[in-house]
């Protein structure tokens, strides 16, 4: 088996929430040496939970992707059990200093020296506060590449602006291009593609300043501010804007020329009755096929529905019809029914169908790992595979402060004595230190 | 032209509609060298796609494949013809990746599947963007962009409680698939030309989305810590303010719950009312009557503030917020405009237009424009010249119909 394709790399990250944390995870499982530098003297909100300390009350009214601790319990160590955080630390190592003391800085330091990458992705103010720029690391470190990702980039007038993914989201546009037709914008919940976008493009940003790092010996300051990073996914509606003048609004989820729809399916006791399908129908012959397997060929001759200028205006008749049929089936049934003809058709998957689905089972995207404060438990894998390179789970998510020996001794070389000094200063630690919210 | 990123990468681009083409954009708007091959005569289906100018359908002048193909070279080959395939493995002996998206299996059947390319060019990578990837029981499945977001995204908990979940604006999350495919990409080739092995990297659109940080990842976990499925909440049922509000021209963006409050309440000029200790106790988030009384509150100072002056307000205090913007004021922002997020293209049918411009800045090795999307087949002499086929050998491939 070939080495990874990032072994020897090592990155350096302060990243918090989920753009930059997701960014680095790309790079852990193509097998650089991620290490999380964390300090004990702030907890960022929404990185590892919403607070250091939840109580079990406050758990209980956060959606599950927020709130949804082993059993909904803080534990010892809330700060290792967060849905929020752990499935994108995989492979990963942490560290912990306290940048709040001047010897905090010069471990850091010490850290650069040693490393290939740098990535973060706070508010600006925070790294100015800590006096972290690329001038100051490329001193410590001459081809060091830094990643820097804030919101909106380090100049111009929203420079200092705070976002999460679902604010970028709102001013590059997207927010306006999705949620129900009949209702205004007010009725959209969070969504944080922006977040996803900043990561995989994070990643990309890294391994091209690596490979042209290689090329010529130079390092670099890239700079992605994640609402630039998320606007060209935007493409054909800033393109509408320019050619004509057109700001496009929402289409729920209907399609510029095929019947598309998501539909009402049959639940049972055990599921639920939130189930649903969606399907597209692209063409005449889809139609057609669609008609057959519903057992109205009539449809495939019906003069409405025959082509598909007839098909988007009767729409919404087409929908009643199909939703009376899909109402009485279970979601995947539908989804085998229409793909046997050539019709694209599927359940929305909720996260229990998602853990069973045959297809992910076979495929191997969810991957074992264990960590002491959660347990074991099966976790997303990287979102592509590599036959000869597998980006596989190789460590379960990291706990706060896992690898401080290894750091410390190995990596930087300080010694034992030193080492016990640095524990009782309080930058050695896997707990915050109270009081801590 | 200064050195880019990916300038020393020569890929070989099989790729149509969004998820493939936006990954090759990305390698060729860093500098590598694309070559696009297109169906003799019909090209890339994007190229039917709009928006068009005018709303009139032009192969040339489609904005979704004018954004998507910058930098590029076009080739039209017949992949179906043998001239066609001995073209095109001539190509791929040359190039470092070949990206494709075709149905699974069809490389194989072209006779350009990675084994039989890597028999001249064995560090060869390959990287398949499909529905479903390349093995599995889905795998000759279809597709479309509300599929990836139904059956790999969060989808079930996007929308309201008693409505039909929701999907994303129009294929976002086909781009966000492309982008996955670049990682994976950069870092195969950063292997294979590091005397590591080529290899086949295989992205499947809908993993690119179970594997997503957009609520999924942690939906899914969440549910393996707790048993727990996420849910669509009715309307208005967050904690406050949490969500959209409407302002005197539009609508802001508002996280301003819980542990966020207090920089809410300095935003509107920390009045007495709103300072009493029964909003910040632990229940106080989920007490509808307090929400109905803060968002009399709330509602009357965004409506009497304009998006961008609400933000502003806002942001003064730290709060997490956005404006919904149009394309029209993303287009016209000065933030935007200041820091040269744009880029102005010429291109010889469609004309000069203003373009979503660069993910993001790389100081030593920039991002650029160096031409324009191709015309369809726009390169085909100079790319068969590069290969050793004369003007003699051109005009019979052309009279074949093999280009």
């Amino acid at each position: 088996m070939s080495k990874l394709p990032l072994e020897g790399i090592r990155i350096l990250e302060m990243t918090v929430v989920w753009a930059g944390p997701y960014c680095t995870s790309f790079l852990a499982d193509l097998g650089a040496e991620v290490i999380r530098v964390e300090s004990l003297a702030t907890f960022a909100p929404l990185t590892r939970g919403v607070r250091a300390h939840p109580t079990a009350a406050s758990l209980e009214v956060q959606p599950v992707f927020m709130g949804g601790y082993p059993d909904r319990q803080p534990g010892d160590r809330p700060w290792n059990r967060c849905p929020i955080f752990n499935p994108h630390a995989r492979n990963k190592l942490s560290m912990t200093l306290d940048l709040s003391q001047p010897k905090g800085m010069e471990i850091f330091k010490d850290l650069v020296k040693v490393s290939d990458v740098f990535v973060e992705n706070n508010v600006v103010d925070r790294m100015d506060q800590l006096g972290i720029d690329y001038a100051m690391l490329k001193k410590l470190r001459e081809d060091i590449i830094m990643l820097r990702m804030p919101a909106y980039g380090s100049t111009g007038p929203y420079r200092d602006y705070r976002a999460l993914g679902v604010h970028i989201e709102g001013v590059i546009g997207h927010t306006l291009l999705r949620g129900y037709t009949d209702m205004d914008a007010s009725a959209n919940n969070a969504v944080y593609v922006a977040d996803a976008a900043g990561g995989s493009q994070g990643a990309f940003a890294v391994l091209a300043g690596l490979h042209y790092r290689r090329r010529t010996g130079k390092g670099q300051y890239i700079e992605l501010g994640q609402a630039e990073d998320a606007m060209p996914m935007m493409g054909q509606f800033f393109m509408d804007y320019a050619m004509n003048g057109r700001n496009a609004a929402t289409s729920g989820n209907r399609h510029p020329t095929a019947v598309q729809g998501c539909y009402p399916c049959k639940g049972s006791e055990q599921q639920g009755h939130d189930r649903w399908v969606s399907i597209t129908i692209n063409s005449d012959e889809e139609w057609r096929s669609f008609s057959e397997a519903l057992g109205r060929p009539d449809w495939a001759v019906d003069p409405r529905f025959a082509h598909a200028p007839g098909r988007l205006e009767h729409h919404d008749e087409i929908d009643a019809h199909i939703g009376r049929w899909t109402e009485q089936m279970d979601n995947f049934e539908v989804m085998r029914a229409l793909q046997v003809v050539g019709v694209a058709a599927g359940p929305v998957m909720d996260q229990r169908d998602a853990y069973n689905d045959p297809h992910l089972r076979e495929r191997g995207m969810f991957q074992e790992a264990s960590q002491e404060d959660t347990g074991t438990h099966m976790y997303p894998s990287a979102p592509y595979t590599m036959s000869e390179t597998p980006p596989d789970i190789r460590r379960g998510p990291v706990r706060l402060g896992e690898d401080n020996e290894y750091v410390y001794r190995t990596v930087l070389g300080y010694s034992e004595s030193e080492y016990a000094r640095l524990v009782a200063e309080g930058h050695i630690s896997m707990d915050y230190p109270e009081p801590f919210e | 032209m200064p050195d880019s990123a990916l300038s020393h990468v020569r890929v070989l681009d099989f790729t149509t509609q969004v998820a493939g083409p936006y990954c090759t954009k990305l390698l060729a708007d860093y500098g590598g060298d694309v070559i696009k091959v297109e169906r003799p005569g019909t090209g890339d289906a994007a190229r039917n796609l709009g928006p068009f100018p005018g709303d009139i359908p032009h192969k040339e002048k489609s904005g979704l494949f004018l954004h998507l193909n910058t930098n590029k070279r076009s080739i039209t080959l017949d992949l179906k013809s043998k001239a066609g395939q001995k073209i095109a493995k001539e190509l791929a002996a040359k190039v470092d990746l070949v990206i494709e998206s075709f149905r699974p299996g069809v490389m194989d059947r072209l006779g350009l599947g990675l084994e039989a390319l890597q028999e001249s060019n064995p560090r060869l990578v390959m990287t398949s963007i499909s529905n479903f990837g390349q093995t599995g029981p889905y795998r000759d499945f279809k597709s479309s962009d509300i599929l990836v977001y139904s059956m790999g995204g969060e989808m079930h908990s996007t929308g309201l409680a008693d409505r039909e979940p929701v999907k994303l604006g129009a294929n976002v999350v086909l781009y966000q698939a492309g982008s996955v495919a670049a990682v994976g990409s950069a870092g195969a080739l950063f292997l294979s030309q590091d005397d590591g092995p080529g290899q086949q990297v295989d992205v499947s659109i809908m993993e690119t989305q179970i594997g997503s940080v957009d609520r999924r990842m942690s939906a899914l976990v969440g549910y393996q810590y707790t048993g727990e499925l996420s849910v669509r909440i009715p309307f208005g049922a967050a904690g406050y303010p949490i969500g959209v509000y409407p302002c005197e021209d539009g609508y802001l963006e508002v996280t301003g719950g819980l542990i966020y409050f207090p920089r809410v309440v300095r935003a509107l000029g920390n009045p007495p009312e709103l300072l009493e200790p029964r909003w910040y106790t632990p229940e106080s988030q989920t007490d509808p009557e307090l929400k109905d009384e803060f968002e009399a509150h709330f509602l009357s100072w965004t409506l009497q503030h304009s998006k961008l002056d609400a933000w502003r307000a806002a942001q003064e205090s730290g709060v997490l917020s956005g404006p919904l913007n149009t394309m029209e004021d993303v287009a016209n922002d000065q933030h935007f405009i200041g820091r040269d997020a744009f880029a102005q293209i010429d291109h010889p049918v469609a004309g000069s237009l203003k373009y979503p411009g660069r993910p993001f800045v790389m100081t030593e090795s920039p991002w650029g424009i160096r031409r324009p999307a191709p015309l369809l087949g726009q390169h085909n002499g100079e790319i068969l010249q590069e290969l050793g086929y004369g003007p003699g050998d051109q005009a019979r491939l052309r009279a074949q119909g093999v280009i």
